[in-house]
């Protein structure tokens, strides 16, 4: 139960930074990464102040054990394969053409704009097809 | 306007501090795409509980805040439907596909000094910053 709690909590304080922040503003993110046109530098500020805190609790962590049991998530591999940059280049590409990455979209569900409910409901599409797509992405090898 | 930064600065500092309690609380990363993933295709089955009760909260705390405040914060995005249809496509496609978005390899990722987290951020901003020119500036779509 205490897990639970604690998952709300966190998502809760999670949807009232990304609304404070203006990344629930599509325009705001699209001027960000406008780097050719009206630049806006408002987003740096956001990613700057979200790493500070993550950067500590990283810190803290080394040779503990979370609060509610369990152990931390192991260091994950380093490895810079095809499906880390082939999935960022395609998650990219949606992000600069709405404005929107999945956790400001659904931080806005509640705001009333039918767009949003539409990307919403395409993205967990595209989520629900990934397996069949990694399967036959990794049928392939990498050329090279 | 002119202070956009500081409640940017503010909206920063408390994701980040969302993402620590997460990490430090239930010792998991706060990845959007992941969380959400994992209840839709399935693999996330071992702890459904937790990831819709963080969907529940991600969700539910800024309807809540519209409702007390009587309507949305300011936003303006395209009308485009289609176009919203397509970018939600590519963005449940490919956060899914690199293991993370901007919360798990953008927050999370690089706080950790994640080479993986580094690279796909690197990735997925240059990618932004393309899709943007050439939907914006070159056929005006948005």
């Amino acid at each position: 139960m205490k897990r639970l709690v604690f998952s709300a909590a966190s998502g809760g304080l999670f949807g009232l930074g990304l609304m404070i922040s203006g990344m629930t503003n599509p325009a705001k993110v699209q001027g960000w990464l406008d780097f050719l046109g009206d630049w806006d530098p408002t987003l740096a500020f956001v990613l700057g102040g979200a790493i500070v805190p993550m950067f500590f609790a990283w810190r803290h962590a080394e040779g503990r054990k979370p609060l509610l049991g369990g152990s931390f998530p192991a260091k994950p591999s380093q490895v810079i394969d095809r499906n880390l940059i082939l999935g960022s280049c395609l998650f990219g590409a949606g992000w600069g053409l709405a404005g929107l990455c999945p956790g400001p979209a659904m931080a806005s569900i509640g705001y009333g704009n039918p767009g949003i409910w539409v990307f919403v409901i395409a993205m967990i599409a595209g989520m629900a097809v990934t397996p069949w797509a990694r399967r036959r992405l990794d049928a392939t090898p990498a050329k090279g | 306007m002119y202070l956009d930064w500081a409640y940017g600065l503010i909206g920063g500092l408390l994701i980040g501090g969302a993402a620590a309690l997460f990490l430090l609380a239930n010792g998991r990363i706060m990845g959007a795409s992941g969380l959400l993933g994992g209840v839709v295709d399935g693999s996330g089955r071992s702890n459904l509980g937790e990831r819709l009760a963080f969907l529940g909260g991600l969700v539910g705390v800024p309807l809540i805040v519209v409702l007390l405040r009587g309507g949305a914060p300011e936003t303006e995005m395209t009308g485009n439907m289609a176009a919203l249809a397509a970018a939600g496509v590519l963005v449940g496609i490919g956060t899914r596909l690199a293991n993370g978005c901007t919360s798990g390899h953008g927050v999370c990722g690089i706080s950790r000094l994640s080479v993986r987290g580094i690279a796909a951020t690197a990735a997925y901003l240059a990618a932004g910053a393309a899709s943007l020119f050439v939907f914006r500036h070159v056929l005006g779509v948005v």
